[in-house]
């Protein structure tokens, strides 16, 4: 035990003694979960629309502001027919075109009937759709309008809650999975390239001949690294819950033992990764490139799972990032306590059992 | 002397008090001494004596801090691209790309040094047949015995016949045969005219030389042939008069 | 000198064990793989009723709402409890509640309540269940009115409608991968030409063949545009894959021109290598350099408008990446490729990589140190 200590205390040294590296290794989760966490949002804001309209009457007056006073839109530009709408598009000048037929209000107020047709530029599919969800609202309740000015004795009131997100922050959304990226992405990076350059050093197997057991040279390597994340955790949950104003709803606890399950599971594919690679380059490449854009897409940080096709979502439950980004959300935006995340807690367990057994397995085959 | 040029064509290196500062840390220290053409000139020292240092400010890879050089007769601190088109250079790594073949690395520097391809073939296939290296020819570096590699690596240094070649301890790690073998190649490369600039820590080695400068603590404590130094030291080999210049030194291993 | 040095960089990058697999296997995978996970498309709502008044109208208020096509009933609670429960365990999305006494008191007072809660932690989410199932309940609103009134509201001038009437430029079927594979390309081309010049020139460093290089004559700018080349026409064969790919899987062909997209691709494959460049000439250790590199491809990534939107974000959110080269590139790509949008229409973005990609690049040059 007193020389697990002693190893563990020379690779703390080790790791003090490049200072640089340290400092890039705190600051850059700082940085990357505040811009992350402040632009990171879905939300419709601001959007640039045209309006087409010929006559400038009272109901397509209302209308446009309506549109314009709402947070999602913002009315750049009245265009007077329909070829320069193309040129609205192909200018990048407006995201949505609202066209009001010809005579709009008095063919309303006479037939009952009028047509708007809304243009969106669909390169962003999604946001497309949103553009014209809201503006479709906006419409619709100036028809309201209309209509209450007509008898509508007969009321449905729905109240509305917005559980657990009342502001419908996509902050809210979205942190936790900066949050899951960025701890597995360093972790697996760290330590994966830190154990390859004692590799290709040669000291490695100097500890590896050593009477100490694997395991217990491993986990002194691993150590230092544990701690490091666990700081880099610290920081983004004060930052979270301080700048970005994402409290944590439910029991700090869980989500710290959560946390540290995950960080050691991050810390162990890291270890895996330092098995399977030769140079520091090849480790790096797994874990920063082979990493990144599995869990960006499939880990449901960004992209909801619930969507992909069934194959994917095999592939995803394999990533260990979704499972904590799931408990994460429970815990810290739901306010749900431990027992919602048993799932997820148990099958990080497994994985952290899984790769430390296979990692172990291939150290020795190297003994040998 | 009637002849004050500076370009001066018997002494291929002069030091005139060059030093190296890092911060308050003086590496070299006010080092003085020149080279005559076509010498073996030793430059030994233990570990962290300034050896490397010292020769890295003459082959242009470090601003002197203080002092002046000369080097094949261009100005170390002003002129250091001439400098580099006149020098060899072969370093404790051995510097050729493990993953290009035996030839591909002649071709590469010997491009480098603006040999023109007819050159380098012919010269390659003539180095080949002395090296006896034909059967490796097609290999990759890095699948090359260290003994190989090191012989080949000096040869690729002198391939353009430059001036003067630097060697930054070569022989580490081999056999005293092997070692042996690649001074052969350093005695060739002086019949040839080209000046050598050897570090070492191997005391032995200081015997082959013209010439030997010993370094203790960034200074240059003892300057002359072999022979001289021994009968200066009254020491029965180099070892022993380094061991005594040794005793004085207050820096270990750098 | 140069072609020397070429020749020595190739055969490098031809004989690694990984780089030659991966330019070709990597976009293979991403392209195949990812467009298939990246939609935010809300396709199953799911629905919890609680219904307290076991009433006609309360029966046909659940019936009503499951036969649109947006909601799936996935969970009948007695009450808020359980139905919250179904939340957490994630069999529903949003929970209907019809108190007692539902129809009697919209027939006799007039009014009656239906609460509606969503589960917003996805905030797009939430909000699209709230508003699909209130414009269900306001429907069922004019139902139920119409018929109370016995017909007499029917006439025309007190329902006036405005029909709406949605199209969709570009990309008709909204299809989410048109909007992803180019995106991707993007994606595929900054991690491959970003990382690896850089981290070639630290690599040479830690192995002291660049000892070797910088005590020989070749000059500054020759090495770095030896190191830069390679990658530049490996860059141009990535997309060359990529385009390739998006034809054969996706059908996806680019309503502009091939050669635009290769123009700013030559740039933009500049501007990343430049900045890796500038990285490894900073760093002092390999960790380093692939450390900080890897830091400013996330957050390029993350900011680039891949996958949230630029115009989301708040206002220093959007000046920043603006500075952002992958971002203008991700726009030409997607303005090429659905909008067929040329060059003179790009300009904007054109004079940014160029910018940008001239910045570092003499940066990279100027921070290259034969000697210290």
């Amino acid at each position: 035990m007193k020389q697990l200590f002693s190893f563990i205390r020379k690779e703390f040294y080790h790791i003090l003694r490049d200072k640089t590296t340290i400092m890039i290794l705190l600051l850059m989760p700082i940085i990357q979960i505040i811009l992350f966490g402040f632009a990171l949002t879905t939300e419709v804001k601001d959007t640039q629309v045209a309006v087409l309209t010929t006559t400038n009457d009272e109901a397509s007056s209302r209308i446009i502001d309506k549109l314009n006073a709402s947070a999602y839109f913002d009315v750049v530009a009245k265009i007077h027919n329909e070829d320069e709408i193309q040129t609205v598009f192909r200018d990048a000048k407006a995201k949505l075109v609202v066209v009001f037929e010809d005579h709009f209000a008095e063919k309303l107020r006479h037939t009952g009937k009028a047509h708007i047709q809304l243009i969106a530029d669909a390169t962003d599919p999604n946001a497309a759709t949103s553009f014209t969800f809201y503006a479709s609202n906006i419409i619709n309740s100036y028809q309201l309008e209309l209509m209450s000015e007509a008898k509508n004795p007969y009321q449905i009131i729905p109240e509305v809650k917005m559980l657990y997100n009342p502001q419908m922050e996509g902050a809210f959304n979205f942190v936790p999975g900066v949050l899951g990226m960025i701890l597995i992405l360093i972790c697996a990076m760290m330590t994966s390239i830190a154990i390859v350059r004692e590799k290709e050093m040669g000291t490695m197997e100097i500890l590896l001949v050593s009477p100490m057991k694997p395991i217990y040279t491993i986990l002194s390597k691993i150590t230092p690294y544990f701690v490091l994340s666990c700081v880099n955790f610290a920081t983004i949950m004060l930052l979270s819950v301080f700048v970005l104003k994402v409290p944590i709803a439910g029991s700090f606890l869980s989500l710290i033992l959560v946390s540290f399950l995950y960080i050691f599971v991050a810390l162990a594919l890291g270890l895996l990764i330092s098995t399977m690679a030769s140079t520091q380059i090849a480790a790096m490449l797994i874990s920063g490139m082979g990493l990144m854009i599995p869990v960006m897409l499939l880990s449901g940080m960004i992209f909801p799972i619930e969507n992909m096709p069934v194959p994917l979502q095999i592939v995803s439950s394999i990533i260990p990032a979704r499972w904590y980004i799931s408990a994460v959300k429970s815990i810290m935006i739901q306010g749900l306590g431990f027992s919602s995340i048993l799932k997820e807690v148990g099958v990080l367990a497994l994985m952290a059992t899984v790769l430390i057994g296979i990692s172990m397995k291939k150290f020795k085959v190297r003994l040998e | 002397m009637n002849n004050t040029i500076q370009y001066n064509s018997n002494k291929v290196i002069v030091a005139e008090n060059l030093t190296k500062k890092f911060g308050n840390f003086k590496a070299v220290d006010h080092i003085s001494f020149e080279v005559e053409r076509g010498e073996i000139f030793g430059f030994l020292g233990a570990n962290g004596a300034g050896k490397t240092t010292a020769m890295r400010m003459l082959c242009g890879l470090s601003i002197p801090s203080g002092g002046k050089g000369t080097v094949a007769g261009y100005d170390i601190g002003t002129q250091t691209e001439l400098v580099k088109k006149s020098i060899g250079y072969m370093s404790q790594k051995f510097s050729l790309y493990d993953d290009l073949k035996v030839w591909e690395n002649i071709e590469l520097f010997g491009g480098i040094y603006g040999m023109k391809s007819p050159e380098i073939k012919e010269k390659t296939d003539a180095l080949m047949k002395v090296l006896d290296f034909e059967n490796e020819r097609d290999k990759l570096v890095g699948s090359l015995p260290l003994g190989f590699k090191q012989k080949l690596a000096f040869s690729v240094s002198i391939f353009h016949n430059p001036q003067v070649v630097f060697l930054d301890e070569p022989t580490g790690g081999v056999d005293p045969i092997t070692r042996r073998q690649f001074w052969e190649l350093i005695y060739e490369a002086t019949s040839r005219g080209i000046t050598v600039f050897v570090t070492t820590h191997y005391m032995d080695e200081a015997e082959y030389c013209d010439r030997v400068s010993i370094m203790v603590d960034g200074k240059i404590e003892a300057l002359n042939s072999p022979k001289n130094l021994r009968k200066q030291f009254n020491a029965d080999s180099m070892d022993d008069v380094f061991q005594q210049l040794a005793r004085k030194a207050k820096r270990v291993d750098g | 000198m140069i072609k020397f040095l070429l020749r020595k960089e190739f055969k490098q990058i031809i004989r690694n064990p990984f780089l030659p697999r991966m330019i070709f296997i990597f976009p293979l995978m991403v392209l195949l793989v990812f467009p298939w996970a990246a939609s935010y498309e809300i396709k199953n709502l799911n629905l919890s009723v609680i219904d307290n008044d076991h009433s006609p109208y309360s029966r046909r208020l659940t019936e009503k709402i499951v036969s649109s096509n947006y909601f799936r009933l996935t969970n009948v609670s007695a009450n808020y409890k359980q139905a919250l429960k179904s939340i957490e365990k994630k069999q529903s999305d949003v929970i209907l509640e019809i108190p007692p006494h539902f129809e009697k008191d919209l027939v006799n007072k007039q009014s009656a309540k239906v609460m509606v809660s969503a589960n917003a932690v996805n905030g797009m989410k939430g909000g699209m269940s709230m508003t699909y199932l209130v414009s269900i309940v306001t429907d069922f609103n004019s139902e139920i009115t119409d018929e109370l009134l016995g017909g007499a509201a029917s006439s025309s001038d007190s329902k006036p409608t405005i029909q709406i009437d949605s199209q969709y430029k570009f990309n008709p079927h909204l299809n989410y991968r048109v909007f992803m594979v180019p995106a991707l390309i993007v994606l595929i081309l900054t991690q491959l030409c970003g990382f690896l010049p850089a981290i070639s020139i630290v690599f040479e460093k830690e192995l002291g063949t660049m000892e070797q290089i910088n005590v020989s004559p070749v000059p500054k700018t020759t090495f770095i545009l030896a190191k830069l080349i390679p990658f530049w026409i490996i860059g141009f064969l990535v997309i060359t894959i990529g385009s390739a790919i998006a034809w054969a899987v996706y059908g996806l062909v680019p309503a502009g021109y091939y050669s635009t997209i290769y123009l700013f691709a030559g740039i933009y494959i500049l501007t990343v290598s430049g900045l890796g460049l500038v990285v490894s000439n900073y760093a002092q250790t390999l960790q380093q350099a692939m450390f900080v590199i890897f830091f400013f491809m996330l957050v390029f990534i993350m900011l680039s408008g891949l996958y949230t939107p630029i115009d989301s974000m708040p206002e220093w959110a959007k000046w920043v990446a603006s500075f952002n080269p992958l971002k203008h590139f991700m726009v030409v790509m997607r303005s090429v490729y659905l909008k067929g949008s040329n060059p003179l229409q790009l300009s904007k973005e054109l004079f940014a990589l160029i910018g940008f990609a001239i910045f570092f690049n003499v940066w990279a040059v100027l921070s290259y140190r034969k000697k210290n």
